[in-house]
């Protein structure tokens, strides 16, 4: 029989009154009945710690805790909450963190000290597992909030036009509601760091001047702790050789699709269908020579930046951003050169030509129209450090072993007079058999294959957005889900831009694949997208869905994804004698509960 | 009930037998968006309906590697009875070939004309498309008997134009029945009930035992090639009237190699029949094969097959035991060449018929020469018709005279008058589709012949012999398309680069060629044709073909059998 040793230790945050009354209650109860609460309080203690929906954190009452909350689509935002909530326990503050959707709304109300990460998706849109709390505060049934210390970061990507758009509408809402700002609105961009650590350290810093003037105690134990990771991370990637790097369209594709197949071997790094291989990227040395010549600047020049001196050339090539174009760029571009006409383009009103430009166009093509000087420091510090890039994972290890498979969209086209490349997908595109990629494993909690293998699972992946539900298919084949699995996969033409036909084919034969709808958009007079092919089989996939199937979109966050969300609306609309407002609310619902999950970019 | 099942029927008696008469599962196959293919069963099937399914072979690999599978595309071939194509049909297949198809329109050996390169969604369309011309592709395939030919330009005459009507009601009233073609591609009623009650009188629920090939040649001219067919009829004109027709059956050019008991043979003659027996002999003739032919094993089901192994005598006895009377005896005949008569020539009625080669019978746009925009413009101008030729060229037949300047002109805009200046073994070359199409190519054909030619010329040319006419033909597989056991010159494909190189067939389709080297490539080919073309130019008879110059001379052995009796060569 086993010993258990009763904690020695003072129970964190339970007040004398509360311990008082756990101990009365338990009492009366029999040795069965305490092991069930036992094991009942540990899973709902493990569910906490990962921000799941079960209860509020136990972290004391809101005048004496910090919360910190978080909005996270690609993982960013939940990395920098984490950071923060391990150094406020670390500073001795009583932290509790949750994810938006695990925050409860009714709670807000009373809250004290609430710090706010939430990164803005695509075209201005709130993180998947932001929404229900971003339509909460944003609405009319938010409380007011007179007594509420904030403050919110946002993370975005300048080389969009809603850059942060999101986090700055939180800031300027919880205002508007009566908070007071623990510091200001923090506006990040893909080199989150440089915004994020300053941010971090003052929004931590008048925390706890509050939290002590508000009589906290301080505590030495922290409440919160970060899961370890293996020794490979973002900021230390592991070199993953390259095993294969095969195009997987025909050679009359108008694109190019490479299926990029990676060794993890030896790396301990391990993964979960629907996470994310974060890569880092350099610059195609093409591009690297134009910028130079454009700049009439010497690439064997060294260039101090940040305390580091290195060539120019090697600065662009490996350190920094050339590829996508953002508005401190345009900017920087615009009094360098004296171009009121750039410089126009950033204000407001021109915001559509500016969107136009960010679409279009790449830094190159800037420079060589708007010529000017640039003191090579200066120019450092405009660009932006160069960014990993993140590739839903194509493959199950049940399936691979240590091997992670990538489907990747090379970019590589031509405009304005000359080619245009992509940072990562080019590199992926040269690079061959045998050498190596630094790569490092990004989780995504949002986006993963139901627990209960029996439940039916739908996945709508056109492009390459069909590449995590190869992994979800690897995954359920081999664990034997009994579950039914329904793709609805789309591209331009059959004959060239069929990804993974092969495979599909061979899944549909074995019995692991129970339906495959296809659109084809450029093969017919009428252009035809997966959107369509849910209207048309509606019954049926409501059907599913009403049997507690769950749903996966991957792809296009612009159109597919908010076209495909509107088509599922139509479809519970018809099928489900539904409202549209009440099919919206049903949809949300599926969202919070992570059984309609997004992988959007 | 034609099926002797003491013996096990191939796999293919099976499909056929429960297919619903020709239905199999052809029209969900076509629906299944999944894969660019239809089931292979129903591929089997497919033929009878006038297609095969076919795949790029130049992709294959590569678009393995791509996780993609073979870009599948459909062959359609268009049954045109005597390759009669009106102007109005020809705009319309033009357009097929360019909408649907790979951009080119191909004449086949068998007088019709092919598309290929049609993927699975745009067949049923262009099927309908081809059904609105008054045209169809049944039976253009399959164990059924084939679009039948005839020599081309039948308007020589009034008897000609009479074998021609004979040719047409042969192939128009022996294909199958089945309603299975107008309810798959036409969006015909289904028929109620079970579809096996549906009368196939001649055929029956599982056809023939393989294909049947009908031919119709009017001396002196066999372009047909005769006595390649399982039933060759040899009009006989007697001042100016059609008397009738000598019957000769069991011809077939294919054959396996390393195989001894498949082989070509030529079709023996066996009697003649008036004009008022023809119908009732054919259906005699396809009723023995339908009872007696092999079905255990295709490679032995052809009807040439069927009479080696049962006896032309007892074939004989059995058909006459059909008819209910015995067959007269053949009449005499000549002919003079298989090959065609280029440039204009006269009708009986004072018409003219412009014979133009088509290089491989491949109509495309490619550089200066445009054949298929220039065939499309000429059936704009035209009012008479087209003939298709199993030489793989075109007739613009039917042209008044006062028309021929116009006629020309285009020709000579398209680059499409190359028979006036072409060397004469070009004009008298013939290559099957084989790579990168046809699945069963084992080396190229129709696309190596550009390259071959040169060479060829090159050697004719130092032997003085630009002007000598040579049949070649060229094959990427022993099956025969291309006819190549006629060939004065034939190279049967072996593998990439390798042929058989077979000599000594005659100029007019009466005698088989034999192997002079086996699977050579094209340096050792043209090392051993180099001394015969010397010992030809120096030694060879006033008049005297090459191939028969080979046996006078005794370079070759005469072959000792499947010859056609010589003493009916009048």
């Amino acid at each position: 029989m086993n010993t258990v040793v009763v904690p020695n230790l003072p129970a964190p945050s339970l007040d004398a009154d509360k311990l008082a009354r756990l101990t009365w209650e338990l009492e009366s109860l029999t040795a069965a009945q305490l092991y069930w609460i036992a094991a009942w309080s540990a899973a709902q203690a493990e569910q906490v710690q990962r921000g799941g929906v079960a209860t509020p954190a136990p972290a004391g009452q809101p005048a004496s805790r910090l919360t910190i909350v978080y909005g996270s689509q690609t993982g960013n935002a939940k990395r920098i909450a984490e950071q923060l909530a391990s150094r406020g326990e670390a500073a001795g503050l009583p932290v509790r963190l949750l994810r938006a959707d695990a925050y409860p709304q009714r709670e807000l109300a009373q809250e004290r000290h609430l710090l706010l990460v939430i990164s803005t998706q695509g075209d201005g849109e709130p993180p998947d597992d932001a929404r229900g709390l971003f339509e909460f505060i944003s609405g009319k049934r938010a409380p007011k909030l007179p007594a509420l210390q904030f403050a919110v970061l946002g993370l975005g990507d300048s080389s969009y036009p809603q850059f942060c758009t999101i986090g700055r509408q939180l800031d300027a809402r919880l205002a508007e509601l009566g908070g007071s700002r623990l510091a200001s609105f923090g506006e990040a961009d893909v080199e989150i760091e440089a915004v994020a650590a300053p941010w971090v350290e003052q929004a931590l810093e008048q925390a706890r001047e509050r939290l002590r003037q508000a009589g906290a105690p301080a505590r030495a134990t922290p409440l919160h702790v970060v899961p370890s990771r293996s020794a490979w991370s973002r900021e230390q990637p592991f070199a993953a050789t390259v095993l294969a790097n095969q195009r997987i369209v025909a050679r009359d594709s108008a694109r190019d699709v490479r299926h990029v197949e990676l060794s993890l071997e030896g790396s301990g790094l391990h993964y979960q269908p629907g996470d994310a291989l974060g890569v880092w990227p350099h610059n195609p040395s093409a591009l690297v020579e134009q910028w130079l010549e454009a700049l009439q600047l010497d690439g064997a020049q060294p260039v101090t930046h940040q305390q580091r001196a290195l060539p120019l050339r090697q600065w662009l090539g490996r350190e920094r951003e050339i590829t996508r174009l953002h508005r401190g760029f345009i900017s920087a571009l615009a009094t360098a050169g004296g171009h009121d006409e750039l410089a126009r383009l950033l204000q407001p009103e021109q915001s559509a030509q500016f969107a136009a430009v960010l679409a279009d166009e790449q830094p190159i093509d800037l420079l060589r129209r708007y010529p000017a000087t640039w003191q090579p420091e200066t120019l450092l510090a405009t660009l932006r450090p160069l960014a990993p890039r993140l590739y839903s994972i194509a493959s199950s290890t049940k399936a691979v072993g240590e091997e992670v498979h990538l489907t990747v969209a090379v970019v590589d086209y031509q405009a304005h007079g000359s080619t245009h490349w992509g940072a990562a997908s080019s590199l992926l595109a040269a690079t061959d058999e045998d050498s190596k990629l630094p790569v490092f494993i990004e989780s995504n909690e949002r986006f993963r294959l139901p627990a209960d293998g029996s439940r039916d699972i739908i996945m709508i992946g056109p492009g390459t957005g069909v590449a995590p539900f190869r992994a979800f298919l690897q995954e359920r084949r081999e664990s034997g889900a009994t579950g039914r699995n329904w793709l609805f996969f789309g591209n331009r033409h059959f004959a060239s831009d069929f990804l993974y036909q092969v495979e599909w084919q061979q899944a549909l034969q074995d019995g692991s694949l129970h339906r495959l709808d296809l659109a084809f958009s450029r093969d017919a007079e009428h252009k035809t997208y997966v959107q369509d092919r849910l209207h048309e089989h509606g019954a049926e996939l409501h059907a599913w869905l009403k049997n507690g199937a769950h749903l996966y979109v991957c792809g296009d966050a612009k159109h597919m994804a908010r076209d495909v969300h509107a088509a599922l609306v139509d479809v519970i609309v018809a099928h489900g004698n539904q409202s549209p407002d009440e099919a919206n609310a049903w949809l949300g619902e599926l969202l919070q509960q992570g059984r309609y999950a997004r992988d959007v970019y | 009930m034609f099926i002797d099942m003491s013996t096990k029927p191939s796999h293919l008696e099976h499909i056929k037998s429960a297919s619903r008469h020709l239905r199999g599962t052809i029209a969900e196959g076509l629906a299944d968006p999944v894969t660019g293919a239809i089931g292979d069963d129903d591929n089997k099937l497919l033929k009878f309906h006038g297609s095969y399914q076919q795949d790029d072979r130049d992709l294959r690999e590569e678009r393995r590697k791509q996780k993609l599978e073979p870009a599948y595309a459909f062959m359609l071939r268009a049954r045109l009875p005597s390759g009669v194509v009106t102007p109005a049909q020809w705009l319309v297949f033009d357009r097929i070939a360019r909408e649907h198809a790979s951009g080119t329109l191909r004449i086949t050996t068998r007088q019709t004309f092919q598309w290929h390169g049609i993927i699975k969604r745009k067949l049923k369309p262009t099927i309908a498309a081809i059904h609105e011309a008054l045209a169809t592709t049944i039976a253009a395939c399959g164990d059924v008997v084939r679009n039948v030919v005839s020599t081309a330009n039948p308007v020589e005459s009034a008897a000609h134009a009479e074998a021609y009507a004979w040719a047409t009601r042969l192939s128009t009233e022996l294909a199958p029945k089945t309603r299975a073609y107008h309810e798959i591609w036409l969006d015909g009623e289904k028929l109620h009930g079970d579809p096996v009650e549906e009368s196939e009188p001649l055929y029956g629920a599982t056809y023939l035992p393989r294909k049947f090939k009908i031919g119709l040649a009017i001396p002196p001219l066999n372009d047909i090639d005769v006595f390649a067919q399982d039933l060759g009829l040899i009009a006989i004109v007697e001042q100016g009237t059609l008397r009738g027709f000598n019957l000769a059956v069991g011809g077939g050019m294919g054959a396996t190699h390393g195989d001894a008991s498949t082989y070509p043979r030529l079709a023996s003659v066996i009697g003649f029949a008036t004009p008022e027996q023809l119908f009732g002999v054919a259906e005699a003739v396809i009723g023995i094969q339908r009872d007696w032919g092999d079905r255990t094993e295709r490679q032995h089901a052809r009807l040439k097959y069927t009479l080696d192994r049962r006896g032309l005598d007892a074939f004989k006895a059995e058909l006459e035991a059909r008819l209910g009377y015995a067959l007269a005896a053949p009449r005499a005949y000549r002919f003079e060449h298989n090959g065609d008569r280029y440039g204009w020539v006269e009708g009986h009625d004072g018409r003219w018929h412009l014979t133009l080669h088509i290089e491989s019978g491949r109509l495309a746009d490619v550089g200066e020469r445009r054949w298929l925009s220039g065939l499309r413009e000429l059936a704009k101008a035209h009012t008479g018709d087209f003939r298709l030729t199993c030489n793989q060229n075109v007739i613009v037949a039917n042209v008044a005279t006062d028309e021929r300047g116009r006629i020309d002109a285009i020709v000579r805009e398209h680059g499409l008058d190359g028979y006036r200046k072409q060397s004469a073994i070009r004009r008298h070359a013939i290559a099957c589709v084989a790579l990168p199409t046809c699945g069963l190519a084992m080396a190229e054909s129709e696309r190596y012949l550009p390259a071959l030619l040169p060479k060829l010329e090159a050697l004719l040319d130092r032997h003085g012999l630009a002007d000598a006419p040579i049949l070649l033909r060229l094959s990427g597989c022993p099956n025969g398309c291309s006819r190549p056991y006629l060939g004065e010159i034939a190279l049967v494909g072996r593998g990439p680069g390798r042929y058989d190189l077979r000599l000594g067939a005659d100029f007019s389709g009466q005698r088989l060629n034999q192997v002079w080297r086996e699977n050579v490539d094209e340096a050792a080919i043209l090392a051993a044709l180099d001394p015969l073309f010397a010992r030809y130019a120096a030694e060879r008879a006033d008049g005297e073909g090459f191939g028969d110059f080979l046996l006078r001379g005794g370079i070759l052995v005469p072959l000792p059998s499947r010859r056609i009796p010589s003493e009916l060569v009048a």
